[in-house]
């Protein structure tokens, strides 16, 4: 059965969101932990970081109000008033699942509405424990989604949500790695430079990758290796790699089902192709930042032929 | 429990102290679990409706758009030769609505032979001109009916309303079965209760049974107004549990009267729609043109009979109020028997008489509008206030065409969880009948509404009412069924 374009588009569309809900979810944690939990607290910077990685600065700075836990919290959370909070992510997830209601599994419902009830009549997001407990429950539902997605039909229908959840993931990788290598290595300073083990340790919580990158790498915590684990790395799913290669995987699995082959498809084999000559040491000395900018602006244009390629409206 | 007034479902005739014989068993039931208990399984039953997102937006309320209908733990228990006695008289009816309908929009013989007042007819905003002349598929009009029932005493059932347009609630007769399963296991062991999750299949089946001729492979789509909708919930777990398209009117195009959906392939083509948005909006061509919701084309599409509807446009001339009080003669007229269910009785007041009755016996009688819906527009004389009373008779005597009015019955009652333990509230009771080209059937269950507030008797959600189990007992209602039987593998268990 051909799916219709409006389901399609709802579908990619849900799997974007509840990514974009549970990676918010892993920043404000990382957040809280480094500012609270860690022997130096980190203060604004940290918090100010949060804002930048998830493109919200501007509207909290047009709200007005200082650079606290409590109030950042907040907005990245529960704040309704702009588009980059996890209630928000987590109402456009839930407004699309019922459009689609049809499509998904029982559990896979229960699992987005359950977060989204979470966040029913809660109005502060409260004190670090508190704004910890709220993150690890929208976490906890977004697993218990991941889990239901497995469970589905393996069709075109987890197909375009996990599109959605890849497409994303590797623009919130790619940004979460270019604000907070910014502002951890002002300009002029060196990668093998003193290493604040706080700072970088915040961004492989916010990937879950703490304990992968001992794994992987025997050193020590070093900048470049956590360049090397978040843009190369096949074995981490929320790398660049991981996710460029599951874009191809994705789409390629729909090609097979639904006959639907194009534009988007060679874009996102290019990207994949490229990506696996990278070699971050290469990155590093080029500009990671004027990398990492191409690469969004490639992800977007990616965004833009997936749209074409299945007549999304 | 409270001392019953009324016919109650389970203890039988008012004042009763000991359930009806057949129903003891479930009288024990009520004894041995605590009330904290049921209390306890009828929140969990509400905690899991949440979940699912089984809610109804009530109009006119800016808060209540994620509402769920409270469930009441109880159930309601019609005994098997209660329910094959039911079951007849709703066939017939609905046979009569079919053939009323057909009549109606084609040759208009019931006119022809003097039953019904012309202009009762033609004078209808239920009756659609634009459809006269159309015939659907296979000549069926109402393919999904739910009629609504009273009752009042051991033999004594009572049509009140016919709804053959979109009759909701179907989902809470499926999603209440499914709960009391769960949470009450031991009342099925104790009781043969008819299976109703065959509902979907049989749906789909009727479907597929009113495609247009020819069509050996009929797409079938349930068609929504969108997911804003006080019933979404509804149409998406009926399309869900079809394995067909929801679709919205965004997603189909007629194009040289054929019905295509868009898909991400392109075009394809639809033959049934199970249609669940109002004639109004159906069609902005034919209707209301300001209609956002609809689909240009798709009445031509449905006149060149490339596509079924279902329900037809144009049923509501058959569940008008106003027609209402005459289903006993059109019965008659085209099934050439009495009505096997019958009205409650209705005094019409564009009759000058019966206008009279009514405005003497305000306190005692119940009127309402004959167009509106939903408990809405309706005064319920015995607990009206005199302010309300007297705003209903200057409307009666400005509008008396608009009105009917009926006595006050008492409806039966079933014991309900109230704050203070169990209570007699009342109750009604919505079948669903379907109707294909293979004949007609009715769904053994169906969606019990019950007044949660001591004495009222107004049942709908929008106004406070919740819903119940309704139990149709198999032929020898209780016997106890054979045992499962256990896994027969487990992990290290060996032999």
């Amino acid at each position: 059965m051909l799916m219709l374009s409006r389901t399609a588009s709802s579908l990619y569309w849900l799997g974007r969101y509840i990514e974009r809900a549970d990676f918010i979810a892993r920043l404000v944690e990382a957040t809280v932990r480094l500012d609270v939990l860690s022997p130096r607290p980190a203060g604004e910077a940290a918090w100010q970081s949060a804002l930048r990685v998830t493109e919200t600065d501007d509207a909290f700075d047009a709200a007005g109000g200082a650079l606290t836990q409590q109030r950042v919290a907040h907005f990245l959370t529960l704040d309704t008033s702009h588009a980059g909070s996890i209630v928000r992510c987590l109402d456009m997830a839930r407004n699309n699942a019922r459009a689609v209601r049809t499509a998904l599994t029982r559990e896979a419902w229960t699992a987005i509405n359950r977060a989204w009830l979470i966040f029913d009549k809660r109005s502060a997001a409260g004190g670090a424990v508190a704004t910890l407990n709220l993150v690890e429950m929208v976490q906890t539902e977004a697993r218990g989604f991941e889990g239901a997605i497995h469970k589905m039909l393996r069709n075109q229908t987890t197909q375009f949500i996990r599109l959605g959840q890849a497409v994303e993931r590797a623009d919130n990788t790619a940004r979460l790695l270019d604000v907070k290598y910014h502002l951890l290595l002002p300009e002029g300073e060196q990668v093998g430079g003193v290493v604040d083990r706080d700072q970088w340790t915040t961004i492989l919580q916010t990937v879950s990758a703490v304990t992968a990158y001992r794994w992987l790498y025997s050193e020590g915590l070093r900048p470049a290796n956590v360049i090397d684990l978040l843009i190369a790395r096949q074995e981490l799913p929320r790398s660049l790699a991981a996710s460029v290669e599951e874009t191809v995987d994705i789409l390629s699995l729909l090609a097979k089902r639904t006959g639907l082959h194009g534009e988007a498809d060679r874009m996102a084999r290019m990207r994949h192709t490229r990506l696996a000559k990278t070699r971050t040491g290469e990155v590093i000395v080029n500009g990671l930042h004027q990398y990492l900018q191409a690469f969004l602006t490639e992800n977007d244009l990616l965004h833009a032929a997936i749209g074409r390629q299945f007549k999304f409206t | 429990m409270g001392k019953t007034r009324a016919f109650d479902e389970i203890m039988g005739n008012p004042g009763s102290t000991t359930p009806r014989p057949e129903l003891a068993s479930l009288g024990q039931w009520i004894e041995d679990t605590p009330a904290a208990e049921l209390l306890r399984r009828q929140h969990s039953a509400e905690a899991t409706f949440r979940q699912l997102g089984i809610t109804f937006a009530v109009y006119g309320e800016s808060d209540a758009s994620e509402r769920i209908i409270p469930f009441d733990i109880v159930p309601r228990i019609f005994l098997a030769d209660e329910w094959s006695r039911l079951s007849e008289g709703l066939v017939q009816r609905v046979e009569a609505i079919n053939a009323f309908l057909d009549d109606i929009y084609g040759a208009r013989r019931i006119l022809d032979a003097g039953v019904l007042p012309p202009d009762l007819i033609f004078g209808n905003a239920q009756f659609r001109p634009e459809i006269a002349g159309m015939r659907p598929p296979h000549g069926i009009w109402a393919h999904i009916c739910g009629i609504d029932l009273v009752r009042t005493g051991p033999d004594d059932f009572f049509v009140l309303e016919d709804n053959a347009r979109t009759p909701s609630g179907v989902s809470y007769m499926l999603e209440n079965r499914e709960a009391m399963l769960r949470l009450c296991p031991e009342l099925f062991r104790e009781f043969r209760v008819a299976a109703v999750d065959s509902y979907p299949d049989r749906l789909l089946e009727t479907m597929k049974s009113v495609a247009p001729n020819g069509v050996s492979n009929p797409v079938c789509v349930v068609l929504t107004p969108g997911h804003y909708n006080s019933a979404y919930y509804e149409h998406s777990f009926l399309a869900d549990s079809m394995g067909i398209e929801l679709v919205e009117a965004a997603d189909l195009v007629v194009d040289d009267d054929i019905v295509w959906m868009r898909t991400i392939a392109g075009r394809v083509k639809v033959d049934v729609i199970y249609r669940r948005i109002d004639d109004d909006y159906l069609d902005p061509l034919v209707f209301r043109p300001d209609s956002m919701l609809g689909v240009p084309g798709l009445i031509a599409a449905y006149a060149a009979g490339n596509v079924a509807l279902l329900n037809a446009p144009g049923n509501g001339i058959a569940d008008d109020k106003a027609i209402y009080s005459y289903m006993p003669e059109i019965v008659k007229f085209y099934t050439g028997a009495e009505a096997k269910l019958p009205n409650v009785e209705t005094w019409r007041c564009r009759e000058p008489q019966a206008l009279k009755y009514v405005l003497d016996n305000l306190e005692d009688v119940v009127v309402k509008l004959v167009d509106g819906s939903g408990g809405y527009g309706m005064l319920v004389g015995p607990t009206a206030s005199k302010q309300e009373i007297e705003d209903f008779r200057a409307a009666l005597i400005a509008e008396p065409q608009r009105y009917i009015a009926q006595p006050t019955l008492a409806l039966s009652t079933v014991p309900t969880l109230a704050d203070s333990g169990l209570a007699p509230r009342h109750v009604d009771f919505r079948p669903f009948v379907l109707t294909g080209s293979k004949g007609i059937q009715v769904v053994p269950g169906g969606l019990t509404r019950v007044a949660l507030k001591e004495g009222s008797l107004v049942v709908n959600s929008s106004q406070g009412g919740g819903t119940k189990d309704s139990f149709v007992l198999m032929d020898g209602g209780n016997v106890q069924r054979q045992s499962m039987g256990g896994m027969s593998q487990s992990q290290g268990g060996g032999n």
